[in-house]
């Protein structure tokens, strides 16, 4: 009896080290080496809640930038025509209020964000990088694990598709397959065409990311946003549900909308800045600094502020129409 | 006899284990881009570190780069209307300053660099042509206001004397990649950032509208280079302003300029208060 009990355990010994022998070199090319592959670059951490400190484009991005006003934009005469017949009341129509905004909005749009991390359970590499969605902003997920796009028949949303690599410190991302969308709260449009590469550069508790959109209906050249956020755990990332309600009653059929040549508002951001009506009209020339020194020889900045004057930072909207700044306007940001 | 079986198979599963560790660990070639330290550093022979600062570059930053004003276009691009200091964090006695500012006055004055000083300057619609001055030295000029900013790299102490419109600029490199002791990939496989700290600053403007810094600002970049698909380049540098005198907390920007093919839209001009 007990020799049965050393041959068996000499066979299961042996069974064991033979079974060993053969799963090693799968084990070690396989799993081991896809996840090593997977997070070899994987120098910083992106995962956590960020703040949009919305000190730059503070006007574009919070309160919404001014009808007619295109200035920055490398857009072309297709996009302006597209623009120009907007109205923002569109966006209360039942079915438009839950059309989100695209991924381009991260850079463009006034809110935070919160980046989780995708973690495969068995190798520990990071599959994706899952931005959540919030308020009208559509979820992104950056694939992290080599998977190909999908063919250019595939549906497209407002999130798009997007995959990643480490590239030293940094996550770059190809995004396709997006959705139409606004790339300005004043019309100004994106088409589904649109393909965005996305740089994500964390330095210390700031994360800069760079969106350079390639639209070849509607920019002349690619169009470079960048937003920088601060790591902030206190941050709040609200939740993105929409229920469509009717907020301003209309006959059915009512799309709000200017026709070509009857939007009244197209010279109110010139004529409030003493610029020429073709700089606020965007294209790429006008984001070149010979354009700047070909605008000096003419402008002359109005004699004082007149629309948002209180400063800040916040996304309260302090004073309009000149009037006096109030205590509490522009609170200093946390 | 039966010892010895037991032996020998306790010493095969032991030589298996070891087998599978050691392969398991064995270091992969790494493909471009990807870190270069990779395993089994331990034991080896620590490398030369990089003679001076230009060789060990992480990124090379060195050429013509022009700025792309897609942000902040009438902040930036034009002078602003006084009183206008929406997207900066200042405080009541910075709105004071700014509320006084008479461009005329600073002409006369002299003082028609003030929105030229490096917060400020790295903002303005501008060229920048970058080299090095030496190996430890790098030289970024700019065509607006005819500014040169010197990043000087190492154990590097400022000057005696007063402040500077450009101030004195610490720089080092942040490598991403690799580990301590791994060897220096080659220049085009490399990857990081570089870091500058500028202090020593004469008072100045964040905004030729005269929303103004002190000479207690410390202005901290980061500077990036991305790499797009179609081969164009670009520098994004992460700005950080902190400056206890007129700023309720930092202020944060991110500017970008992308790469030319050469000088020949170098376009020099002088400062201007207005």
């Amino acid at each position: 009896m007990g020799a049965k009990v050393r041959r068996f355990g000499m066979k299961t010994c042996a069974l064991t080290a033979v079974a060993m022998l053969a799963s090693t070199p799968v084990f070690a090319q396989g799993q081991v080496e896809a996840a090593a592959a997977a997070t070899r670059g994987q120098i910083i951490d992106l995962a956590g809640s960020w703040a949009n400190r919305l000190h730059e484009d503070w006007i574009e991005r919070a309160p919404g930038p001014h009808i007619g006003d295109y200035s920055g934009l490398p857009i072309n005469d297709e996009a302006r025509a597209y623009a120009d017949l907007y109205q923002v009341s569109m966006q209360n129509m039942p079915e438009r209020q839950c059309i989100l905004y695209t991924s381009q909005y991260i850079v463009m749009g006034p809110q935070n964000l919160r980046i989780e991390p995708e973690v495969d359970p068995i190798s520990g590499a990071i599959v994706a990088l899952h931005m959540t969605g919030t308020v009208d902003r559509a979820p992104h997920t950056v694939w992290m694990d080599g998977r190909t796009h999908p063919s250019k028949n595939s549906p497209h949303s407002p999130g798009g598709f997007s995959t990643g690599v480490w590239q030293g410190g940094m996550v770059v991302a190809q995004t396709t397959h997006l959705k139409a969308g606004l790339v300005w709260r004043n019309g100004v449009p994106h088409s589904d065409q649109a393909t965005i590469t996305e740089y994500y550069a964390r330095h210390g508790d700031m994360l800069t990311i760079t969106m350079i959109l390639t639209d070849p209906i509607y920019d002349e050249e690619p169009f470079i946003r960048n937003a920088t956020f601060e790591l902030d755990p206190q941050t709040r990332v609200l939740p993105e549900p929409c229920e469509p309600q009717v907020e301003i009653p209309r006959a059915p059929g009512v799309v709000p909308h200017y026709l070509p040549g009857e939007n009244p508002y197209l010279n109110e951001v010139a004529e409030t800045f003493n610029l020429p009506l073709e700089a606020v009209r965007g294209g790429a020339a006008t984001t070149y600094p010979e354009y700047g020194k070909k605008l000096r020889s003419t402008y002359k900045p109005p004699a004082k502020c007149t629309v948002y004057c209180c400063g800040g930072t916040g996304l309260t909207v302090p004073n309009t129409n000149n009037a006096a700044c109030r205590e509490g306007d522009a609170p200093p940001n946390p | 006899m039966s010892r010895v079986n037991f032996a020998i198979a306790t010493a095969l599963l032991i030589a298996l284990v070891a087998a599978q560790s050691v392969m398991a660990q064995t270091p992969q070639t790494p493909a471009r881009g990807q870190g270069q330290g990779g395993r089994g550093g331990r034991g080896a022979t620590p490398p030369e570190p990089p003679p001076t600062p230009r060789a060990g570059a992480a990124i090379d930053l060195t050429g013509n780069w022009v700025s792309v004003i897609t942000e902040d276009w009438r902040w930036r691009m034009v002078t602003p209307p006084k009183g206008d200091y929406v997207s900066l964090p200042i405080n009541a006695e910075a709105k004071k300053v700014a509320d006084a500012w008479d461009a005329a006055k600073d002409t006369a004055a002299g003082d028609q660099c003030k929105a030229y000083g490096a917060p400020g300057l790295m903002r303005l619609p501008t060229r920048l042509r970058i080299s090095w001055q030496d190996d430890t030295t790098l030289r970024v000029e700019t065509d607006a206001g005819t500014q040169t900013r010197l990043l000087h790299f190492g154990d590097w102490k400022p000057p005696a004397g007063g402040p500077t419109r450009q101030g004195n600029t610490t720089a080092q490199w942040e490598m991403r990649q690799g580990r301590r002791g791994a060897p220096l990939p080659a220049p085009e496989q490399r990857f990081g950032n570089l870091k500058t700290v500028t202090t020593g600053l004469m008072p100045g403007y964040l905004r030729k509208n005269g929303v103004p810094f002190s000479e207690k600002t410390t202005l901290t970049e980061y500077w990036d280079l991305l790499r797009q698909p179609t081969g164009e380049q670009w520098i994004v540098i992460t700005t950080v302003v902190e400056d206890p005198t007129y700023l309720t907390r930092t202020w944060i920007t991110s500017l970008n300029f992308k790469k030319e093919a050469n000088g020949s839209k170098w376009d020099p001009s002088m400062c201007e208060a207005s």
